[in-house]
């Protein structure tokens, strides 16, 4: 698996996979006249969690936002390369980027409930794909909740305010909203970096459940996290994908020296 | 960048070697004690043995701290965990040193069976496995390192020649008891060199590990030729 590809005076080091659900192919982006991605080429598995690491400014986030093309909100932002999502070009000019944003969820950094109920927080995404059945969307709220582990706690006040709940709730409602529209992947931007220990584990646990059924994306500052609930870990650098690999190889024996020195803390 | 980690893993590393200088004074004293039958070395093992506990205790217990504190990966998880199993193997090997001048106490007490030719050849192929295995260790040199675990077959070709030997001086030691416990002591001593050079071995196995993440036990055929048993007698 762990398929060291390019020469040797090629310091990059990239791992072949089998079941890509998201292909990215000489991805390089550009806010006005700064390059922020460099050629990435990267294939994101199926069905499991991958981390992207890297100090503050490698292109971590800006890559995972290209997945689900949150860069076109961006004007001066454009890119070369492409990226393919289960087989299909994102970027052709065909492409219907609401379905994109349905079919890869993306879960932010701070949590952002609307000012609504719990249940309306979660049906939203159903409503305003004009499904109004209550027992549709009933089954697809207590699903959604159940699989962000948040069911337990809110099911006697689904109506109650979502501001009401704690942050690290709040941050499941919103993984429980993104999951209702039922996406192939989800992407995680710091998810628990405001969160409490505590809360952060119960995330953590959530996404381990979470990949049975979905791809998982995350961004994080924190190494521990990354070598704690990934399967798949890449390391960026000033813009460049240095290093992809199974995590278990990243956090014990890294091919390249700038991977051993970020994830030891020796750099950063 | 500097660490404080680097500087915490550095100074247990120069105690780990501390106590690996430790422990092959401890096998260079424990031979001397029974080849020069000196009682008076017998007690100077026996009480560095003790001290050398202390210190496994010590190495441990700092080594833990760092794994809890630290959360170490990549080079610093395996440098950690080998300094652990030396640790771990350091201490064996001292136990089989006192193990020896305690059958040196025995030994010295009763006449020489046969002059011992294969057991001081046995001392110092120990020995040296132990401090080239540090070597390997410290200098990160693999080559080194195989050519430890090779060594330990040569370490058991010797300690099957001193039981067959001394097999056949207890077949004809009819009516002569006192033969057979003097055979039995030294068969007894052939057996702990030969448990320091698995030691030893392990040493090096796991500088295969901290170099390149390779864990090679038990598949030490892929890595250099086969080795003797390491099953207890």
């Amino acid at each position: 698996m762990s398929e060291i590809r390019g020469e040797i005076d090629d310091p990059f080091v990239v791992a072949e996979i089998e079941n890509p659900i998201v292909e990215v192919d000489k991805l390089s982006l550009y806010y006005g006249d700064t390059q922020a991605l460099y050629d990435v080429d990267l294939a994101i598995p199926e069905r499991e969690v991958t981390a992207f690491i890297g100090p503050s400014g490698c292109g971590k986030s800006t890559l995972l936002r290209s997945l689900n093309r949150l860069n076109d909100l961006v004007e001066s932002a454009r890119i070369e390369g492409n990226v393919r999502v289960s087989g299909a070009d994102i970027y052709a000019p065909d492409y219907d980027v609401i379905d994109l944003r349905r079919r890869v969820g993306m879960v932010f950094q701070k949590s952002n409930p609307f000012p609504k109920s719990i249940y309306e927080n979660v049906a939203y995404g159903l409503r305003i794909a004009g499904e109004n059945r209550s027992s549709v969307l009933d089954e697809s709220v207590e699903k959604s909740l159940r699989a962000a582990a948040l069911w337990d706690e809110v099911k006697d006040r689904l109506k109650d305010n979502a501001l009401g709940l704690s942050g690290g709730q709040q941050q499941r409602l919103c993984i429980a909203r993104t999951l209702a529209v039922e996406p192939e992947v989800v992407l995680m931007d710091e998810p628990c970096s405001a969160l409490d220990p505590i809360a952060t584990v119960r995330i953590e646990e959530t996404i381990s459940e979470l990949k049975n059924d979905y791809t998982i994306v995350i961004v994080t500052h924190n190494l521990q996290q990354a070598a704690r609930i990934s399967d798949y870990t890449a390391f960026f650098y000033l813009g460049r994908l240095v290093e992809f690999n199974q995590t278990q190889q990243m956090f014990t024996q890294p091919h390249l020296k700038q991977t051993e020195d970020y994830v030891t803390g020796r750099f950063g | 960048m500097e660490r404080k980690f680097d500087h915490q893993l550095g100074d247990l590393k120069q105690d780990l070697l501390k106590m690996g200088g430790e422990v092959e004074e401890s096998i260079a004293l424990a031979m001397q004690a029974l080849l020069e039958r000196d009682d008076a070395l017998i007690e100077q093992v026996i009480s560095g043995g003790r001290r050398i506990d202390d210190w496994e205790i010590r190495i441990e217990e700092a080594c833990l701290t760092l794994m809890a504190t630290q959360g170490p990966v990549a080079s610093d998880l395996r440098l950690l965990t080998t300094m652990m199993k030396i640790n771990d193997d350091l201490e064996r090997i001292n136990d089989q040193a006192v193990n020896i001048a305690q059958r040196a106490q025995v030994l010295n007490t009763m006449p020489l069976l046969k002059p011992l030719i294969d057991i001081p050849r046995m001392g110092d192929l120990a020995r040296n496995m132990v401090k080239d295995a540090l070597d390997a260790f410290v200098r990160r040199d693999v080559d080194l390192a195989k050519d430890v675990g090779k060594r330990d077959e040569q370490l058991d070709g010797l300690r099957d020649q001193i039981f067959r030997e001394l097999i056949t001086y207890m077949h004809g030691a009819t009516g002569r008891p006192d033969m057979i416990d003097r055979a039995i002591y030294l068969i007894l001593v052939s057996r702990h060199l030969e448990r320091i050079g698995d030691n030893a071995s392990n040493i090096a196995e796991n500088v295969s590990y901290l170099v390149d993440g390779h864990i090679v036990r038990h598949q030490k055929e892929d890595w250099w030729e086969e080795r003797g048993d390491q099953s207890d007698v």
